[in-house]
């Protein structure tokens, strides 16, 4: 996806049935990798990780786009500042 | 206040080291930095193949215990200790050695996994990095 002239993408991250801590450090490595600007989505089923990935990314100064809940999946979306 | 998280690894239990690695990769995973000094048992668990092997810190029982819980965690997809070393790596996290034990039980750098190791220290090494750390634990 192009938006202002820079190539934004978008990784996907998925850790459903993973547990602790494999979903934080999973996230923590995808947002290593991406580049500025670029969209980190996390797919997961752990509780905790749900909010636990939301504290993360206010203390790394990230935004989060979305959280989304769907039965027993959750969808977390990151912009990679 | 530092944003780092220094943990003293002294027991090479399984269990115990679970304990480090994770936290240690939560802290990590957090934005904060991290540092594992393992002294003692812990320094044990650096030895080439052995980071998995130690007893179980409760109900070991000849190694029935750790057997099934090692099943359990399987079932319930827990990362294995090789893995959470691997991550931990690749975040940054810092290992410290601890030359004392390395003297006292007689241990060569031949046989440790040299390639986790960032610094063979003693005493002041940790309280060097542990100073200005927020968080502060001895396993």
């Amino acid at each position: 996806m192009k938006k202002g002239g820079e190539y934004i993408n978008t990784i996907e991250v998925d850790v459903r049935g993973q547990t602790c801590p494999v979903p934080l450090v999973e996230f923590r490595k995808a947002i290593r990798k991406a580049s500025p600007g670029d969209e980190v989505v996390v797919l997961g089923t752990h509780p905790a990780s749900k909010k636990e990935i939301p504290m993360a990314c206010e203390s790394l100064g990230l935004n989060v786009l979305e959280v989304e809940d769907k039965e027993n999946e959750w969808k977390i979306r990151i912009r990679r500042q | 206040m530092g944003n780092k998280a220094v943990i003293i690894v002294h027991s090479g239990d399984m269990d115990k080291i679970y304990s480090a690695l994770i936290i240690g990769n939560g802290a990590l995973s957090m934005g904060l930095d991290a540092s594992l000094y393992f002294t003692f048992w812990g320094l044990q668990r650096l030895k080439k193949g052995a980071l998995d092997k130690g007893p179980l810190s409760k109900m070991h029982m000849l190694g029935l215990v750790k057997w099934i819980v090692k099943k359990r965690m399987q079932k319930a997809n827990v990362a294995s200790l090789e893995k959470l070393m691997k991550d931990y790596k690749e975040l940054g996290g810092r290992i410290i050695a601890c030359e004392m034990t390395m003297e006292i039980m007689g241990i060569r750098k031949e046989e440790l996994h040299t390639e986790w190791i960032d610094e063979y220290g003693a005493v002041g090494t940790y309280i060097h990095e542990a100073k200005d750390a927020s968080i502060t634990l001895f396993i």
